[in-house]
């Protein structure tokens, strides 16, 4: 048998290959790299380590477990449905960067320990950009450098982490992690920086819909996914955690609520999503853990197909606002069918992924009688419904005609998400292959009759709710605006604070520097006043004065010395 | 851009008979999933005694409801404090 080589390897040097080569070959072959990285991550089994010495420094490039392994093998299909999805592209810096991304997001979650993990981690921030860039207009330009200034920043809180790490426990382990120093902490924030935390949140926001339609699927899939990984490995059953988690469920349902442009709502609808892995990752090893994992795995594939319909729409009309777009169900019916697939799963219909994979986070929170979060799980699972699960596809191929007429999406766009619905329906209708590869042994059991019951009489409810209010015409419009969150702070508040400051300190330092000058010219005329040859100071004394004032000297001192003297 | 040409066709929805049938479809099945509740007795997802209120009749129907409601009314009051031109940041 062969030995496998390092599951990073063909993607990351294979990606090197592709400007190479001329267009054919270069399709070709960013669809066969995925498949041979796959095949030579199956050789790999759980319990591995790698060292190489670099320098006379040990780096654990390598070190397998269930955990590891799961995400690997998501990574792996992920990065082969982007690429079918790409596969129309001719664009070399795209596809290019799309593998390597991919081959950096398998370095990350190999990691063994964190100098491997913090070389992915930037990899990752360097080859995503490209993702944004290549829409290359001005708006993409601005939102790429913002995110990669986030991403850099999130990478050196890392570094700094784990020097401080070194320094006080001597290891470089890529392991749990108690939160009682502030190397751990340091960490916890750079891995909360890519992983969206509430206020850290907004690069996401930001940088996703600026994407191109095909780089905002390899988005989706990566960077976020390897920030949960990261977390359920150092920082599982931290308390606070399940609080993070809770919030990230329910705020990102309001803006996502009046938000126009439709793969911004995909944003918030992800951070979301990645706030029940967040919970899942606080309630802890076991089926907290199990959740986490699970629903990160259904998400990057209904996220995928969501973030690929809406890809496509944006391919072919050139809009992607819901309120330019609408009836494109008569224009595009297969992406209508496979859109709607994703909006099942994501709000966990029954026989849908995230059916069997949200869930459990929930059935978590539940079996450790965490009862306020798991109403606020509940009310966030009612609330995706309402904006990815609804809103998406309603505004974009439903609602009013926008009379836009386009062709039907390029069929290895249709192939793509024709997989990626497959592969949701096949893990919602049997989640036990799912399971099988989950960390911990799966105890739980998504299909009960009370779960069932309980989980249509909420979704349809909520339907019923848009229903209602469409009817009524309470439902309130698509509307051309944006709305501000926290990049408020850094693009407006920030440089509004220092252009303020700019504006009144720049007089003041004027009438400072004004009063210098004066002050210094009067100065220069006092010195020269005394300095000029006829100036007190420069005049020739006579020898008579000079003894005079020796004398005088001299009797202070004798005096002084008599005082001192006096009993 | 403006659309090319609009075609003849009339499309599934274009016809309001078919709105209504669907809507109506889904009114039938919200009465279907919540009536269930009076002939099947759900098991309770906390233990005896933690929640009594997910055991009464519609519960989840009725949070499903609410959350949509409230939600509208929130995000169309931060809509008022919170939107701007869409050249803001530019």
């Amino acid at each position: 048998m062969i030995e496998p080589l390092h599951p990073a390897l063909i993607l990351l040097l294979g990606s090197l290959l592709l400007p190479l080569l001329p267009n054919g070959y270069r399709k070709v072959l960013l669809l066969a790299l995925p498949v041979a990285s796959f095949v030579n991550l199956l050789g790999i089994e759980a319990g591995m380590q790698w060292t190489i010495s670099i320098a006379g420094f040990d780096v654990e490039v390598l070190r397998t477990d269930k955990l590891s392994l799961l995400f690997g093998y998501l990574f792996h299909l992920a990065a082969f449905l982007s690429a079918l999805f790409a596969f129309g592209l001719q664009d070399r810096v795209q596809q290019t960067s799309g593998l390597m991304y991919a081959g950096a997001a398998v370095l990350a979650v190999f990691a063994g320990d964190l100098i491997v993990l913090f070389v992915g981690w930037e990899l990752l921030a360097l080859t995503s950009v490209f993702q944004i860039w290549a829409r290359r207009n001005e708006r993409a330009r601005g939102a790429g450098m913002r995110y990669l200034m986030i991403h850099i920043s999130s990478g050196l809180l890392l570094l700094v982490g784990t020097a401080f790490h070194y320094e006080q426990t001597g290891s470089l382990g890529f392991g749990p992690m108690a939160l009682d120093d502030p190397a751990a902490y340091l960490i916890l924030l750079a891995f909360g920086i890519k992983c969206a935390f509430p206020l850290l949140h907004n690069w996401l926001i930001d940088a996703y819909p600026e994407a191109t339609p095909t780089g905002a699927v390899f988005l989706s899939a990566f960077t976020t996914k390897v920030a949960i990984y990261a977390l359920a490995r150092s920082f599982a059953g931290v308390e606070a955690l399940i609080w993070v988690g809770a919030i990230m469920t329910v705020f990102p349902i309001f803006y996502a609520m009046i938000e126009n442009d439709l793969r911004r709502v995909l944003g918030y609808s992800m951070i979301n999503q990645l706030g029940f892995m967040v919970v899942g990752v606080g309630l802890g090893e076991g089926m907290g853990v199990n959740g986490a994992v699970a629903h990160a795995f259904t998400d990057v594939i209904f996220k995928g197909l969501l973030f690929m319909s809406m890809g496509a729409v944006l391919f072919r009309t050139g809009h992607i606002n819901g309120s330019d777009l609408g009836g494109l169900y008569k224009s595009m019916p297969i992406t209508t069918g496979l859109c709607i697939v994703g909006a099942a799963s994501i709000s966990a219909f029954p026989l849908f992924s995230g059916f069997v994979s949200k869930t459990m986070v929930m059935a978590a929170a539940v079996d450790q009688g965490h009862l306020w979060v798991w109403l606020i799980l509940l009310f966030a699972s009612a609330g995706v419904l309402h904006h990815a699960g609804i809103k998406i596809p309603f505004f974009a191929f439903f609602a009013h005609d926008s009379g836009i007429r386009c062709k039907e999406a390029p069929s290895h766009m249709l192939v793509a998400m024709g997989l990626a619905a497959a592969l949701c329906v096949l893990i919602g209708s049997f989640p036990q292959f799912l399971y099988s590869l989950l960390p911990y042994p799966v105890t739980y059991e998504p299909y009960t009759t009370t779960h069932i019951l309980t989980q249509l009489q909420l979704l349809l409810f909520s339907v019923l709710g848009f229903t209602l209010l469409q009817v009524f015409k309470l439902y309130p419009p698509e509307l051309r605006a944006i709305n501000l969150d926290s990049d408020f702070l850094y693009r407006r508040l920030f440089p509004g604070v220092v252009q303020t400051m700019v504006r009144i300190g720049t007089p003041v330092r004027d009438q400072v520097s004004i009063a210098t000058k004066r002050w210094l010219n009067h100065l220069i005329i006092i010195i020269k006043r005394l300095h000029t040859p006829d100036g007190i100071l420069s005049r020739t004394w006579l020898t008579n004065s000079s003894v005079q004032i020796i004398l005088l000297l001299l009797s202070i001192y004798l005096l002084y010395y008599l005082l001192q003297r006096l009993p | 851009m403006k659309p090319p040409i609009l075609e003849k066709k009339n499309h599934l929805f274009d016809n309001p008979r078919n709105v209504r049938w669907l809507r109506r479809a889904l009114y039938v099945l919200c009465v279907v999933v919540v009536l269930i509740d009076l002939v099947y007795h759900r098991h309770l997802t906390f233990e005896e005694g933690i929640f009594s209120a997910e055991g009464w009749f519609g519960f989840y129907a009725i949070y499903g409801f609410i959350t949509v409601i409230l939600v509208v009314v929130v995000a169309l009051g931060m809509r008022k404090l919170l939107k701007r031109e869409e050249d803001y940041y530019d």
